[in-house]
């Protein structure tokens, strides 16, 4: 009894948690100014909530079966959120609808600038054969 | 638990509507995958919060489906949204 009340509490609490990071995350989408700054929203404090009400959840359902259910949401969130933020992030980069003043650092950019440089000084180097 | 239960319920559906807000809003494709990837998550917290309310463990396998097609949603329309910017 007292330990069913225990994980009660503990389940409620991490509920509550949760449910803050997830109006966080909604909170963050409307403030933010831009796509790459409301993808941070989308892929940290989502996921973090999202964790936090699966745990929640099987602190109160307590069965083995359903715990390995909500193991595996969890698994797959944590596997899929960091892709599908690394494929937003990069459809996005090119866009001028990003506010390039408020990135610290730009690693793309000077790759995105060697690359180009390479590719202008091929031609000259290979001309004969160029496989392509 | 039911007080826990409808503190959960409001901040998950103030939540809802403030992505939904920026699915409206959102001035770019991206920004609305974004957003609905969000959207996709709070659903998923909902569903769990239910479940975890009843002790019903009925709705678990939605979870599992939910959280793979919103990682499927979100890639294909940062696929699409490139291959057209590209042209």
């Amino acid at each position: 009894m007292m330990l069913d009340a225990i994980l009660d509490t503990v389940a409620g609490i991490c509920l509550i948690a949760g449910a803050l990071l997830c109006l966080a995350a909604g909170i963050a989408l409307i403030r933010f100014p831009d796509v790459l700054s409301r993808m941070h929203a989308a892929a940290k404090p989502q996921v973090l909530g999202l964790l936090l009400v699966l745990l929640g959840c099987a602190l109160r359902l307590r069965t083995g079966v359903d715990i390995t259910t909500l193991v595996l949401v969890g698994l797959f969130q944590l596997a899929t959120a960091p892709v599908a933020a690394h494929m937003v992030g990069r459809t996005a980069y090119p866009h001028d609808d990003i506010r390039r003043d408020l990135l610290i650092t730009d690693e793309l950019s000077d790759h995105i600038d060697r690359i180009r440089a390479d590719r202008a000084g091929e031609p000259q180097e290979t001309s004969p054969v160029h496989t392509s | 638990m039911t007080v826990i239960a409808v503190i959960v319920t409001a901040l998950l559906v103030a939540a809802g509507g403030l992505t939904l807000v920026r699915i409206i809003r959102g001035p770019s494709i991206l920004d609305r995958a974004v957003a609905t990837d969000v959207l996709l998550a709070v659903a998923v917290a909902a569903i769990a919060t239910e479940a975890a309310y009843s002790r019903d463990a009925t709705a678990l396998p939605v979870l599992v489906v939910l959280a793979l097609v919103g990682f499927v949603g979100s890639v294909s329309v940062a696929r699409f949204a490139s291959r057209r910017s590209s042209k």
